[in-house]
């Protein structure tokens, strides 16, 4: 899967866009949340609290119990600022 | 129509060039979003000496942005009759008085581009993948969203499908 992390989150993370082989164990968002805070001390911290992480699966809006596949491009992103 | 880009829009060709051909078109609304000086604010209106403080960096998601404000002009469309629309966004390095965003809508009667114009700039304020990062005397900042703007897209009660 390609992950991509915007704004904050990719300057706490370090990383603008990674691909990774889906982790066994992993079927959801959280699951994935939960996998990406054991990566390191950046990834716990930007994602410590979810109140501010949006996440985007294929660029649509989805919640914390939407599936992930291998194929899928998922987007981490604070709240938007735009306009 | 829309557009994301980083080059600066010239307002009055855009506004010309949507009205074009039209004769069915009785009004536009427009919206410009423009760099304000939020840094001096802050620091309680004191005067700055670098008018530089102040310059906003705009990211977005290529791909997801376009997309966002696609649905959400084709969602303005469905509600209200306007013979044209168009949303110009940019990204990258803004100073102080740059225009970000220009928002216009087109109808015969003034009712529907005013709501759909304010419409726009609401659910794009809260939905389109985009973060300013200010430069601030303490370095660069990323701008926290705000509650307000997320109270003023729920007016509009949610999408249709």
């Amino acid at each position: 899967m390609k992950l991509l992390y915007f704004a904050w989150l990719r300057t706490r993370i370090g990383i603008a866009e990674e691909r990774v082989d889906l982790p066994s164990g992993v079927g959801t968002v959280g699951q994935l949340l939960d996998w990406l805070r054991t990566r390191g001390p950046g990834f716990a911290t930007a994602l410590a609290d979810l109140s501010v992480v949006r996440v985007a699966v294929n660029q649509d809006y989805v919640d914390i119990d939407h599936p992930v596949t291998a194929g899928d491009e998922i987007a981490l992103f604070p709240p938007v600022t735009g306009g | 129509m829309i557009r994301v880009q980083r080059e600066p829009f010239d307002i009055g060709r855009e506004l010309a060039a949507l009205t074009a051909g039209n004769c069915q078109i009785g009004g536009v609304a427009s919206f410009v979003g423009l760099v304000r000086d939020m840094a001096s604010a802050r620091a309680g209106n004191m005067p700055s000496g670098n008018a530089r403080i102040g310059a906003l960096t705009l990211e977005h998601y290529p791909g997801m942005t376009e997309a966002k404000l696609a649905e959400i002009e084709a969602e303005a469309r469905q509600r209200w009759p306007l013979e044209a629309s168009l949303i110009i966004h940019r990204y990258g390095r803004m100073e102080l008085g740059e225009g970000i965003v220009l928002v216009a809508t087109a109808s015969r009667h003034r009712e529907a581009a005013f709501a759909s114009c304010q419409f726009l700039m609401d659910w794009l304020k809260t939905k389109a993948p985009f973060w300013k990062l200010e430069e601030t005397e303490e370095g660069a900042a990323w701008v926290a969203a705000r509650d307000s703007d997320e109270a003023a897209a729920a007016r509009w009660h949610p999408p249709t499908k």
